[in-house]
């Protein structure tokens, strides 16, 4: 594989999705909102004296972070749609498979386009989140709550491969539909059963520790293997010129 | 030969896109692949560029073989595609654009500037380097995705298509710029339904209709169907003179207020008889020219005559 074809496909797409204003906004209008917002909501209501018992605010604080992992299998979407759908509406793919450059390396450079760009947001998001986070954990606790392993496991492990699952996902579904939002909207229902694991770690089902991370990197870990060969089987020359609709 | 196939063949699923087609196209030629829509001109375009696969016969683009699927990448860095869509990235500059593909042929930094800025300067483009695509006229786009298609000095260049839906001074620009290429010993293939474009630039042409119908360069194909027609023109024309051609049992092929065009090809009835009999029933015949048929004229033959 030539690294070199790589980069210059993920520069061209990033370049060219950077000036989306729309998506920019996207990028950054979400983790904000998560960052700031979660932390502020603890803020508020711990004033008054009616703070939140010390005892719920770290099973609060992780269920928190688990929006950044929502984050990361919606914002994917977006640039992923209009790199792949967009270029196909564009007529663009055509000249760009005409080139020496293999199937294997288009489909990666666009991949890592669409990838990158919602990890980092995600990610600073989250480091944004627990900086402000632990202010107030430091109040309430008496320590500094963030980082934990389990933090390191949602930046370093879940948001990537969450962010992975999506953009495979929407590889899929670009070869499928005509037009960008459609494709962004189907590829958005991911983000139903990641919002499901936020809810049953809320009532208790399910645990937000290490463990638990673990076994979900694990699942995503399969779920992006079995979505690459997916992709790759879909994104080739033939495939692309004569049955993509 | 730049270009050689035999029995080249494409099919999807039972639907036969090109069949069995034989060519042979010269190094520094133009050729002209013509036909209707869904004649198998774009298929074989991009067979040539390495773009989708072959399923029967074999074809070889500069002594490659296309048959082979790990030469595939090399075919594909000697041939330069102008697809029927310019498909240009509307957010790049014509610079970007060209810089970004002259990457992807793994050109060195300062080749693609040296090319980058020789082509949009031929193209007369330089000034406008820094514009994004999607703020440029169509005419430009064609000649920015041309510019694209030759980053990388291809030897061979595929071109479907390249005038449909410009003006005709943006059309010219076009057609101007295949002779140059030409003229650089480039060898060039243009898919076009423009007849009058064909019989401008190519040397040769083909006639396409999923089968190759027909071979040649615009003026043999002309004379093919031209060969043994004849025009007599008049002073006035009288209903009686075409009454007199029916006699003769002449085959009219066009007729117009003064003159009338007839076919001797199946006809033992010399040009001599016929100007005898017509001047005996009182014509008055100012001319008898050999009719030369247009390649628009051919061409609906030849493809009318495949339905």
């Amino acid at each position: 594989m030539n690294l070199k074809f790589v980069s210059a496909i993920m520069l061209k797409d990033l370049r060219v999705a950077l000036k989306r204003r729309g998506l920019v906004i996207g990028l950054l209008v979400f983790p904000l909102i998560v960052a700031v917002g979660l932390p502020a909501v603890l803020t508020i209501s711990g004033r008054n004296g009616h703070g939140l018992p010390a005892v719920v605010l770290p099973q609060l604080l992780s269920s928190f972070q688990f929006f950044f992992v929502i984050g990361s299998v919606t914002l994917p979407t977006a640039i992923a749609a209009f790199s792949l759908v967009g270029e196909k509406i564009e007529r663009s793919l055509e000249p760009l498979l005409a080139t020496p450059v293999t199937d294997i390396e288009i489909l990666i450079g666009k991949a890592l386009a669409a990838w990158l760009p919602p990890v980092i947001a995600a990610g600073l998001g989250n480091v944004l989140f627990m900086v402000l986070a632990n202010m107030q954990t430091q109040k309430t606790l008496g320590y500094l709550f963030f980082p934990n392993p389990t933090a390191f496991m949602v930046l370093f492990v879940v948001i990537p491969l969450s962010a992975m699952v999506s953009v495979g996902l929407s590889v899929l579904v670009s070869s499928r539909v005509r037009d960008a939002r459609t494709a962004q909207q189907i590829s958005s229902i991911l983000a139903l059963p990641f919002a499901g694991i936020y809810i049953t770690t809320e009532v208790g089902i399910v645990s937000l520790d290490v463990p638990g991370m673990l076994t979900l990197g694990g699942i995503l870990l399969i779920l992006v293997a079995i979505l690459f060969v997916l992709a790759r089987a879909t994104f080739n020359r033939e495939e692309i010129l004569t049955r993509w609709k | 030969m730049m270009v050689e196939t035999a029995g080249l063949t494409r099919l999807f699923g039972e639907a036969v896109a090109v069949d069995k087609l034989d060519l042979q196209i010269a190094e520094g030629e133009i050729f002209g692949l013509l036909g209707p829509n869904g004649a198998g001109k774009t298929t074989t375009v991009r067979m040539l560029a390495g773009l989708i696969g072959i399923s029967a016969g074999n074809a070889k683009v500069a002594g490659i073989d296309l048959t082979d699927k790990s030469q595939v990448q090399n075919v594909r860095r000697v041939v330069g595609i102008l697809p029927e869509e310019s498909g240009l990235y509307g957010e790049l500059t014509g610079a970007q654009t060209l810089d970004f593909f002259g990457k992807l042929y793994g050109m060195t930094k300062a080749a693609r500037a040296e090319r980058t800025e020789m082509l949009l300067n031929r193209l007369g483009l330089f000034e406008r380097r820094n514009e994004v695509a999607s703020t440029l006229s169509k005419g430009l786009k064609q000649r920015l995705a041309l510019a694209r298609a030759l980053i990388h000095d291809p030897r061979l260049v595929l071109l479907d298509e390249p005038t449909a839906n410009l003006d005709p001074a943006a059309a010219l620009v076009v057609r101007d710029f295949m002779l140059e290429l030409k003229a650089e010993g480039r060898t060039v293939i243009v898919n076009t339904h423009r007849l009058e474009e064909a019989e401008k630039v190519c040397d040769r042409v083909g006639i396409l209709r999923t089968r190759l119908l027909k071979v040649g360069t615009p003026a043999s194909l002309r004379e093919e169907l031209t060969e043994d027609r004849v025009m007599f023109e008049f002073e006035r024309m009288h209903p009686a003179d075409v009454e007199e051609l029916h006699k003769l049992g002449v085959a009219i092929t066009r007729q117009e207020a003064s003159r009338v065009e007839v076919n001797l090809g199946n006809s033992s009835t010399s040009v001599a008889d016929i100007v005898t009999a017509l001047v005996t029933n009182g014509a008055r015949i100012t001319g008898v020219v050999e009719s030369t048929a247009s390649l628009e004229e051919a061409y609906l033959a030849i493809v009318g005559g495949a339905k």
